[in-house]
């Protein structure tokens, strides 16, 4: 029996990424790191920022997201996300633009403690992709 | 009868509107595909987005505590409009498509006694209500900078959306826009965001989801992205739909223009040989008489 699943990245313009031949999905769900493996029960759950680790029999890849809902049912992965970017394409002034704009959010100080944790999470990812 | 300076002037005048329908026609037809391209491909979204929030709501266990956003004040006195139109005439029917439908649907909530605002989204919606319905129209938002949809702007009028929601100023928001079926046809469509209406029968699935963290956080966060994800449908459903119109729109003008300038062409023609023909009468008539 292979131990392949499917997995779809959708963002609001289009559908990011499809792959049928993936071993292995991590993603920062917001309660911690998640690996998902083939016939992972059925689960929902959103993301914090993070990576997005895409393990395939072909190649391995690694996404930068900003926040996103996951949904996995019948061995078929869905992400749906605002912002993502592979981290292959992440050259340093995009990153550096990013975690410009995640300082100043974080830096603010009349938001809500959620979105100064969700703020403080992107400075800390940017900072740690190299 | 016009002189043959002036129909040849009209000629020149109808031919030259005629280019320019022309022009734009070929421009809203290349801008339709890449429209049309976009709103095909952002449908997944939406539709997964959907799906999610449907088993979420089926899996939710305390229907009382529900988030507000999906279940609603509980009241029924305060709609908010949020009329989606164009930042551009020139496209026929499109926009009074839209503000026909929000009219007739304004009047019937006035009828009822309950109580109406209105935010516009484009300018030309905004020209349109702001005669009649001016004291209610609360926010008008125009992305005339940008060029195409995109779900930035779509997520800042979703925010704008929630914070009203939160601040109680509404209790029912339903959105206006128009949805691309074919170049000829867009539907004006009314749908209602706030409180979610899940009116498609509840497939009693029996999946059992594991949620994590539970239900109601999951909701709570979901329901305003949702919000955004539904207006950004919306926006690019209306601006496929925008191009369609202008396309068929032009197509038509650049046609009429074409059968004026045969018409006047030919009222030309008849004149000039009148005139001929008068000439030599005058010239006959007086060779004879001498």
């Amino acid at each position: 029996m292979s131990e392949e699943f499917k997995i779809e990245i959708v963002n609001p313009e289009k559908s990011f990424l499809v792959k049928e031949d993936v071993l292995e999905v991590v993603v920062p769900a917001f309660e911690g790191e998640m690996g998902i493996l083939k016939d992972h029960i059925s689960i929902i759950s959103f993301l914090k920022p993070g990576i997005i680790k895409v393990f395939s029999k072909s190649d391995d890849e690694n996404y930068y997201v900003e926040d996103g809902i996951i949904e996995f049912k019948n061995n078929n992965l869905s992400i749906l996300t605002s912002t993502i970017i592979s981290v292959a394409d992440l050259d340093k002034s995009k990153q550096g633009d990013l975690l410009k704009k995640a300082e100043a959010e974080a830096s603010k100080s009349e938001i809500s403690d959620q979105a100064k944790y969700l703020a403080d999470q992107k400075v800390e990812v940017l900072r740690s992709i190299n | 009868m016009a002189s043959l300076d002036d129909l040849k002037k009209r000629i020149a005048s109808v031919k030259s509107t005629q280019k320019i329908t022309k022009a734009m026609k070929m421009v809203a037809a290349a801008k339709l595909r890449r429209a049309q391209e976009s709103a095909e491909r952002g449908r997944p979204y939406s539709e997964k987005m959907n799906n999610i929030i449907l088993n979420l709501s089926n899996g939710i266990s305390d229907k009382e505590n529900a988030p507000k956003l999906l279940s609603g004040t509980g009241e029924n006195k305060v709609h908010l409009c949020v009329v989606m139109t164009s930042d551009r005439g020139l496209c026929g029917g499109f926009n009074s498509n839209i503000i026909k439908k929000a009219k007739s649907y304004f009047s019937k909530i006035l009828n009822e006694g309950k109580q109406l605002k209105i935010i516009t989204v484009g300018s030309k919606g905004n020209d349109q209500l702001k005669r009649v319905y001016g004291d209610k129209i609360i926010e008008n938002i125009s992305f005339k900078e940008s060029k195409n949809a995109n779900y930035f702007d779509a997520d800042k009028v979703g925010r704008i959306i929630i914070e009203k929601f939160e601040a109680g100023e509404f209790d029912i928001c339903t959105i206006f826009y128009n949805q691309f079926k074919n170049v000829i046809t867009q539907i004006p469509q009314a749908q209602q965001i706030i409180p979610l209406n899940n009116e498609e029968d509840h497939n009693n699935s029996d999946e059992s989801y594991e949620f994590e963290p539970d239900e109601d956080e999951i909701l709570s966060n979901l329901l305003p992205k949702n919000i955004s994800t539904q207006i950004f449908k919306a926006m690019l459903e209306n601006s496929a739909s925008e191009q369609g119109s202008r396309m068929s729109a032009m197509d038509n003008a650049t046609r009429n223009a074409g059968e004026m300038v045969d018409k006047l062409t030919i009222e030309y023609n008849r004149s000039r040989q009148a005139a001929i023909t008068k000439e030599l009468i005058e010239i006959i008539s007086g060779a004879e008489s001498l």
